[in-house]
């Protein structure tokens, strides 16, 4: 069995890891009128129902809503960098990195079909030498007409 | 019924960079000339309400007092990130329509760091920032320039001619930061920041202060102050109510549009009835949206109203002509307050070569992400 110390964290709360399956994103949604949320909360923010929150599993197809191209950012950060928005088939949105296109306005289209993609999150590690898991966003094949 | 609230006395420091001074005394430099503006000394102040950011804890409004007189009035610090300085502006306002004081008087004040506001983000034990897409306002803002790009075919020429206006407004405004003209091939060639924000397309990082005067309509008659005086016509003050992609994307609209309906609702009036309005224009992305958000034109059509010059001075209804937080500048907590100085310069007419002709009334809106949204409605003084 693997040792648990050295298996990769999750860099985002919606990302789940089970042991020997593919990892995959999770959203809460309220039981009353469907809210989705990336993280737990008390009550729905949108009906204020409590307590009724159930796990649903989120696609890992979407279409680009928003982005923008990050050419300046904190010391340390690569760039250049797309931040992207993404809207998932069946709901949710995500926010995450757009890679494996050049990024440059002539390259990149909004509503362009993009695949979220879970791997390892730039190297970067925690103090403690912890790796973690992130999502990404790659261009897709756009569904066929 | 309550009586009307009125702007006696309003001004601002020219905005810039002042290492050698602190909050409270740049606070208290403010205070001083909204005080001289309305011929009134600190003692005859019931109230201070302070609006200030980065020092929020530091009891910046008593400090202030401590430079120009600590005559044991009632004083609250309050923080509502760049809606601070409104925030301020509206508790005053609130207390004289309440009947609790006459006089009050508001500030607003920041001192800032410099560089990139925004980003990073708690969680897990690694740094987010380029991991999960960018969190620096100039990438939030441009998000959601590109919201609207999507929705409506608005492009980065047009995001682009927002920041000429404005830097060509404040060249006529002494109190701006900056005061160049910044043609649009100069816009659209400075360094990239987060598309399609350029350099010239993000406000001015700088210090600054500005404060208010308020008092009822008795009191103004009582003083004699009628001619000068500004009406406070409406306030309103919004959070964000939910938004489907509100968990990875700050929704500045819909705060914005909930604000401004509150507003005119109060106001008895109309974005039509508008002379002048200084919208939020923290990047020049923003200043679009807000121009569908205020009603001052239908949706998807503000890249149209930026290409023929409506928001222009001299142009249907001018927007942001004191250079707006692109170039004025934008000291977090001072600029609420400085717009209310913006506009009621206006409707007093000394707003000398950048005066909109006839004003008569105008609108002032600040955005604060979190979400904050504050705007008020001021009127030319009719006593």
């Amino acid at each position: 069995m693997m040792s648990t110390a050295h298996a990769p964290l999750p860099a985002a709360p919606c990302l789940r890891i089970p042991e020997g399956e593919a990892p995959y994103l999770e959203a809460q949604r309220c039981g009353a009128c469907d809210a989705l949320y990336l993280t737990p909360r008390m009550a729905c923010s949108r009906c204020g129902k409590r307590d009724d929150f159930h796990p649903q599993r989120l696609a890992d197809r979407g279409t680009l809503y928003s982005f923008a191209i990050v050419h300046r950012s904190f010391p340390g950060v690569e760039t250049p960098f797309i931040s992207a928005i993404v809207d998932l088939e069946g709901g949710g949105t995500l926010k995450g990195n757009l890679r494996g296109i050049e990024a440059t306005p002539e390259a990149v289209r909004l509503g362009m079909a993009v695949k979220v993609v879970i791997d390892d999150a730039l190297g970067r590690r925690d103090k403690d030498g912890h790796a973690y898991l992130a999502y990404f966003f790659e261009p897709a094949e756009e569904p066929s007409a | 019924m309550s009586d009307d609230v009125y702007i006696i006395g309003v001004d601002m420091l020219k905005f810039g960079r002042f290492p050698d001074r602190t909050v409270p005394q740049l606070g208290a430099q403010a205070a001083l000339l909204a005080l001289d503006d309305a011929g009134l000394e600190i003692k005859a102040m019931e109230a201070l309400y302070c609006g200030n950011l980065y020092q929020a804890n530091a009891m910046v409004g008593q400090r202030l007092l401590q430079e120009i007189g600590q005559t044991g009035i009632p004083v609250v610090n309050c923080a509502n990130a760049c809606a601070t300085g409104a925030t301020a502006f509206r508790e005053a306002w609130m207390a004289v329509k309440a009947g609790a004081c006459d006089l009050a008087l508001a500030v607003g004040v920041e001192q800032m760091g410099k560089g990139l506001l925004g980003g990073g983000g708690a969680g897990t034990g690694i740094p987010k920032e380029g991991l999960f897409g960018g969190g620096t306002m100039p990438t939030v803002f441009a998000e959601a320039g590109m919201e609207h790009s999507h929705r409506y075919g608005t492009t980065f020429e047009q995001f682009a001619k927002v920041s000429v206006k404005n830097h060509h407004h404040s060249t006529m405004n002494p109190k701006a930061a900056y005061q160049m003209e910044t043609p649009l091939e100069m816009v659209m060639n400075a360094e990239m920041i987060s598309y399609p924000n350029t350099k010239l397309m993000c406000s001015v990082n700088v210090d600054g202060a500005a404060a208010a005067v308020l008092t009822s309509g008795k009191k103004v008659r009582e003083l004699g102050l009628g001619k000068r005086a500004v009406k406070v016509r409406a306030s309103a003050l919004t959070s964000d109510p939910w938004q489907e992609r509100d968990l990875v994307m700050p929704d500045v609209n819909s705060c914005t549009r909930l604000a401004a309906e509150k507003a005119f609702s109060l106001a008895g009036l109309g974005p039509e009835d508008l002379d002048l309005v200084e919208l939020h224009d923290c990047f020049a992305t923003a200043e679009l949206l807000h121009y569908e958000n205020l009603g001052l034109c239908g949706d998807g059509e503000a890249g149209r109203l930026i290409d023929d010059g409506e928001t222009a001075l001299g142009g249907r209804i001018p927007v942001n002509v004191s250079g707006g937080l692109l170039s004025k500048g934008h000291p977090l907590g001072a600029t609420g307050i400085a717009n209310i100085y913006e506009v009621s310069t206006h409707l007093r007419g000394e707003a000398g070569r950048r005066q909109v002709k006839d004003a008569r009334i105008g609108l002032t809106h600040v955005i604060g992400l979190g979400s904050a949204c504050a705007i008020h409605v001021l009127e030319k003084s009719d006593l």
